[in-house]
Formats: structure tokens, sequence, C-alpha cells
């Protein structure tokens, strides 16, 4: 599945901006993301499993903060920072 | 899930951060300063004269760099304790004075499926450990967890005599984190040199606390100290902004607390207000305390306007250092170059010294400017200007 993922983000995918990763649900799709690129998943998932304050997944347009959501079938899912900070 | 995102493999696979920056002069020989910011890290370096300064950085433009520390022991490693305002907080390590970073491959966290679901927002504090522990530090963080690693910076474990204390619900700012301005946060984790099962905490608000066994047991210690915020007198609860262990004689400790400025003399367990002693138009409310690395008498504190809605600004606007060389018992004003008014704030972590002799004594402000001293604060020099908020300064 095509994952998309935010400028803030980049440096762990070697500045691709559009990335592959398996799994069934948006939690599986963020360890899979670990799993290729070391580290990412903890800036966006804390360490009891929510999703952090300013980040979030859109599911094929719809905004998704919930980890268990299924993402099967889908086209996209894309990781995004909510706007903060100054 | 949280376990897999924990456990991910340390070294390779993980992207090595290169940071832009520029080169430092390699014929500099004095100190060098470590500042963080609220964008970013710079690096200072001067000659050994202390009388000209060379910049590089920034390194990690635009993440939230709240502390970086250089290991006293190796003379080497580098711990940046860092987030962004969208990503979670992490430590990142150096060992070629910060040409390259590499994260660490388990930053500090809470146990998964922690009590009270605390999760760290910011890691607020690094401290190296023992002398003979190499590669041992501790970080603090908001919530006020305490943390350590064993392996110089990689892989760090909660400390659970800390983190699971049965009294932590109570002595800790929790649920209410944001009671303090930036958030509540463990700070001044500190190592008593001769054993280092000795610990020393400072939360921000909670009080400073002690530990006799390496962290599996704690208690309050703050007798002495005001908690005007209080109706009653409390044994816990206070709000030290920063603690000192003088580190030739550490049974004295220095604090800056939110309602003055105390000493203690262990085995004494009462602290005592030496910022009696400062001239009553300044007051005795700031933020960092600084301690002379020879002389355990002296002592450095920014004095800040605690009046009225505490504006944490200097003292009607006239920015100055504060000496005393008798423990606290007199206290010395060192303006002579500071603006003659200048509105900013300098925070707890943003005040250090060297240890060359005269010692060089250097303080960041909010405003993002450098200032320091080679004669010990008799006179102050703008090191550097314009940088972001300021929010630590270490020498290296």
């Amino acid at each position: 599945m095509k994952v998309r993922i935010p400028t803030p983000l980049r440096s762990y995918t070697r500045n691709e901006a559009n990335v592959h990763a398996d799994g069934a649900t948006v939690a599986d799709i963020l360890a899979d993301l670990d799993r290729q690129f070391p580290g990412i998943a903890f800036r966006i998932v804390d360490e009891q499993s929510r999703l952090r304050q300013h980040m979030v997944v859109w599911l094929d347009g719809e905004r998704c903060r919930d980890l268990s959501a299924p993402v099967e079938g889908l086209d996209e899912v894309v990781i995004m920072q909510a706007l903060s900070g100054g | 899930m949280t376990d897999t995102l924990l456990d991910a493999p340390a070294g390779p696979g993980r992207p090595e951060w290169e940071p832009a920056r520029d080169a430092m002069p390699a014929d500099l020989d004095g100190p060098m300063l470590l500042v963080g910011t609220r964008k970013g890290a710079w690096m200072l370096a001067a000659d050994t004269a202390r009388a000209s300064w060379a910049i590089a950085g920034p390194m990690f433009l635009g993440h939230v760099v709240q502390h970086l520390v250089r290991d006293p022991r190796d003379g080497r490693t580098l711990l940046m304790a860092t987030k962004t305002g969208h990503l979670g907080p992490t430590v990142f390590r150096s060992t070629d004075d910060g040409r390259t970073w590499s994260e660490a491959s388990k930053p500090p966290a809470f146990r998964a499926g922690d009590t009270f679901g605390r999760a760290v927002r910011t890691v607020f504090w690094l401290a190296p450990g023992h002398p003979d522990e190499p590669g041992a530090w501790y970080a603090g963080a908001s919530p006020q967890g305490l943390f350590r690693t064993t392996d110089a910076g990689d892989t760090w474990e909660p400390v659970d005599g800390w983190n699971d204390h049965p009294r932590w619900g109570d002595w800790a700012e929790w649920p209410d984190v944001e009671g303090t301005p930036d958030g509540s946060m463990l700070h001044s984790v500190m190592v008593d040199p001769r054993d280092p099962s000795h610990l020393y905490i400072g939360l921000s608000g909670g009080g400073v606390f002690e530990s006799l066994d390496r962290g599996n047991d704690w208690h309050p210690m703050n007798a002495g100290c005001a908690a005007d915020f209080f109706p009653e007198p409390v044994e816990f609860g206070h709000d030290p902004h920063c603690v000192r262990m003088h580190p030739l004689r550490p049974d004295r400790l220095y604090q800056q607390n939110h309602c003055g400025i105390y000493r203690i003399d262990r085995p004494s367990t009462t602290w005592e207000r030496i910022g009696d002693n400062m001239p009553r138009d300044v007051g005795d409310i700031g933020f960092p305390v600084e301690l002379h690395p020879r002389d355990p008498d002296t002592a450095w504190v920014f004095p800040m306007d605690g009046t009225d809605v505490w504006p944490r600004t200097s003292p009607d606007g006239r920015p100055a250092v504060f000496v005393t060389h008798d423990a606290g018992s007199t206290w010395t004003r060192q303006s002579t170059g500071l603006p003659p008014r200048g509105w900013f704030t300098v925070k707890r972590q943003a005040m250090t010294v060297d240890r060359d002799d005269p010692v060089g004594v250097y303080f960041g402000t909010t405003s993002g400017e450098l200032w320091g001293s080679r004669d010990e604060g008799a006179t102050w020099t703008l090191i550097a200007a314009h940088l972001p908020e300021i929010y630590s300064v270490e020498v290296a």
C-alpha cells in the first residue's frame, strides 16, 4: 500500500515522500514502516499506542485517529502533521 | 504494537542525521559552549583567552532542543534531547562534535500499559551518570519520569523505583502536567560522586527528592523551603527551579526555588534560605543557579521579577547576575557590560560555568542572546545574538 510521508518524517525515509507498507490496520502499517525505517513510528505514536497530538492519518481522504482502523482495500494511507507550533 | 516500536533494531538501518552546519575552526582550544534553543542547536568555541568565539550551526534547525550535553567522562559523546512541534520526543547522539548524529534506538519512554497512561512529552534534562559508570546517563522528562541508559544514550529504560513509586501520584504534578509554565518537568538529576546509589532529583513542581539505593526508593527533602502557593506548609509540592551539587563538596547543594534561594549542607535535612540576604528590591526569585567548580562557597544566580503576575524578567528590567563568595551570606551585583535595560528571562538550563581560571560564566536569554564573562562575572560580553529562544547552555 502506498503511504505518503510528511516532510518532518522524511529524514527517516531518506527523503522519500511516498513509500510502501503492508498491513491490515493503521497500526500494522506503522509497524511495517518502523521495520523499514527504524524510529519513525515512535515519532508518530506514543508508548501507550496513541497517535501523537499533532499527527493525523488520512485513509482514502477520511481523517482517522484510530490505530485499529482497517486499511485493507484502500489505495493510500496519508500521514500528516496537524498545524502546531510557531 | 508498542513493543515493536520500542524494540526497533539499533545501529544499521537507522538513518544517519547529517544536519547542515558550519565547520568549527580547528585552531580554537578554549571552552566550547553547547546551546539548545527552541529552534535548533548551536556550538560555540573560544580561543584560549576566551576573547573570540566561533559559532557553528544551526544543527537540527526547527527542532526543539531542550538540552545538549557532552559526556565529561569520555569527552566525546554528545547527547541531545529534542522533539519537534509535531513529532514525539527523542534523543540524538554524536561522537564527532556534532558532524553526524544517530537517534537513540530506544528513546526514553514509560512502559507500555503504564498505570497512569503516561507518555513522555518532552525529554527535558540529561545528566551523565557516575564517573565510574561510563555510558550511564539519566534523563528527566515531562511528565515527571526518570529514565536511565547504560549504553551512552542508545537505549533507555524507565527507573521504575521512581516512575512507579507508590507515592508518585502524590508527589508529581499529575494529571495537571500543565501546572507549571511550559509544563511540569523532572530536572536537576544529580549523582553523588562518592556513591552512585545516592541520587537527587528536582520536580518542578513537586520538590527535591533523594534516593539512597540507586533510585529504587525515594523520599522528599524540602524542609525549610517555602511553598508560598500553598495555604499551609507542606512536605512536598515545592517548586525547585534548579538544584546543583558541588562536585568537590557533594554534601553541599544550592537551590534556586520558585520561592527563594537555598543551601543545604548534608547530613542536615533542612534547607537554609540564603536568598534572604539578597537586596530586598531584587529579591531571590529566579531559574538558574550555578556553582564555582573549585570553590563551594561561590555561586551565581540570575534574579527575576516574581512580583505581581510574575513577569519573570529581570527586576525593574535591569539585567544582572548576583554572586556569593561566602555560601550565601552576602551577594554582589554583577552587571558591568550588560544592557541597562532588558526584558528577557534566563531559563534554568541556560546558565553555566567553565573550568578555566578565572572561571567563565555564561548565560543565554529567551531573546536569543548569549552572554559570557571570563572574569567570574565582573564584566560581561555579548557572545552571540539573534538566536532563537535559548533553552540550555552547557560547557563541553
